[in-house]
């Protein structure tokens, strides 16, 4: 009876780690084959994560222990909470220092926002944190601005929108 | 069977590898190297989960751990610091 | 930082120790849960050890504190974490696809999407599971208007657009009914039934076009 059960949980360990090493290879097919930084920026992400969960739990398999289960769930926590960050910035700088193909976006509503910031030139703290003393686009659009214009591009999302959902 | 697993898993992840260097290679942009490299250090974490797994050790589990978070203070500057140089 | 319908800000020390201890006690306990961890040793004397070190990483390298909602659903947690994770892996199975199959011919687009809360904690958390969930990853955040900016992959119509914004509000929902304040969940409430819901923190002047979108069609 153990023997099988022995059986059933290394095949299970076994499929883990094929599939994991299978998102590894996914976020490197993805990395070569989209057309843009942004888009790219999904293949390092999110494969990662399911990866690097699944090696994770063959390695609590294959190992048979419990007291392993703490220390592995936080390594994959931390990788949960800082993938999205890392993700965020390169995708931010990306945006910022226009690394990216016009022609693969449908829509661009953050376009427009930002071609204002750089108008109205320095603001107030409107978009994430940003360090003091610079200037131009780096710097957050004017609080004002920005709510005046975020108030039509989200007009889907207004009082009306949600309730047809 | 374990070193079927161990042998797929290699190819597998030497095939990853590549791509990701191939991407770093060629990459238009320091972001796009930087976002390969993450990949990269992924593919390393990758290796040191299937070797534990294989060989039932648990020697790279704090690397494993320590990774995400190099990984992720590395990807950040550079990328902090391709948004400040553009504007000065 | 003070924004309307929030609790004042807490200042690093000013409302006296013991608020700003209880205000951190979750992060302490978080601390001294991942020291037991790494040391891969629960016992109580290791715990407290690593609560005593935690007291002291926040005092000396002191963070604006992470005010929590004070309610959490347990039940509706594990029921969001669950579809968090088979979300998780469809994303990872639809991005290898999209890589495979469509590659360079591969759409996308940015979209923006206004949240119905202004909390912190709140635009964090959903930003975060956006990421990790099929097709989207945030790209910038507009703070003050509680606006995510959001990358989305494999856009091919102004419906799927659309369909993006209420999958994205009804994300939100879901998250505020996990952890968010009674205020927040009362909208959300209200909004189911149907009734028209107070616009979050509105200038007054925002003006609700409706011709973004549209503007951009080629």
């Amino acid at each position: 009876m153990t023997g099988s059960l022995d059986a059933v949980l290394q095949a299970v360990a076994g499929v883990c780690l094929v599939v994991g090493c299978l998102m590894s290879l996914a976020a490197g097919i993805g990395m070569l084959r989209f057309p843009d930084l942004l888009s790219r920026m999904h293949a390092a992400t999110k494969p990662q994560v399911l990866g690097l969960f699944l090696l994770l739990s063959a390695v609590a398999i294959e190992l048979r222990s419990w007291a392993l289960v703490p220390v592995l769930l936080l390594a994959w926590l931390l990788q949960l909470l800082t993938a999205p960050v890392s993700a965020h910035m390169v995708g931010r700088a990306g945006y910022r220092t226009k690394h990216l193909k016009r022609q693969t976006l449908l829509v661009d509503e953050l376009d427009q926002v930002v071609a204002r910031a750089v108008q109205d030139g320095p603001g107030r703290d409107g978009l994430a944190q940003e360090g003091p003393g610079q200037d131009g686009m780096g710097q957050g659009p004017a609080g004002q601005d920005v709510a005046g214009r975020t108030g039509g591009c989200s007009a889907g999302t207004g009082p009306a929108g949600p309730a047809a959902g | 069977m374990m070193t079927a697993v161990a042998w797929i898993c290699g190819v597998l992840l030497s095939a990853a590898a590549a791509l990701a260097i191939v991407r770093v290679a060629r990459g238009p942009s320091i972001l796009e190297r930087v976002l390969a490299l993450d990949v990269l250090l992924m593919i390393v974490v990758a290796a040191l989960c299937v070797d534990m797994a294989v060989n039932r050790h648990t020697d790279s589990l704090v690397f494993v751990a320590a990774a995400c978070v190099i990984g992720f203070i590395g990807t950040v500057t550079v990328s902090r610091y391709v948004t400040d140089r553009r504007n000065s | 930082m003070i924004r309307p319908g929030s609790r004042p800000a807490t200042g690093t020390g000013e409302q006296g120790p013991r608020l700003t201890f209880r205000i951190e006690l979750p992060l302490l306990v978080w601390m001294a849960l991942v020291w037991g961890a790494l040391w891969q040793d629960f016992s109580a004397g290791n715990l407290v050890f690593g609560f005593l070190l935690a007291l002291v990483v926040v005092n000396v390298f002191r963070l604006p504190p992470v005010e929590l909602s004070g309610r959490f659903n347990v039940w509706r947690a594990v029921v969001f974490a669950v579809g968090f994770l088979g979300k998780v892996v469809l994303a990872s199975f639809q991005v290898f696809a999209l890589a495979v199959v469509r590659g360079p011919r591969v759409r996308s687009a940015v979209v923006g999407v206004r949240l119905r809360t202004g909390d912190d904690l709140m635009v964090t958390a959903v930003g975060h599971v956006l990421t990790l969930i099929p097709g989207s990853f945030v790209v910038e955040v507009d703070r003050g208007n509680s606006t995510l900016y959001l990358h989305v992959l494999d856009v091919n119509t102004h419906a799927q657009v659309e369909r993006v914004r209420r999958h994205v509000l009804d994300l939100e929902a879901r998250l505020v009914r996990v952890m968010g304040t009674r205020e927040e969940m009362a909208r959300v409430d209200a909004e189911r039934a149907g009734l028209a819901f107070p616009p979050p923190q509105d200038n007054g002047s925002t003006p609700r076009g409706g011709d973004t979108a549209r503007k951009e069609a080629p």
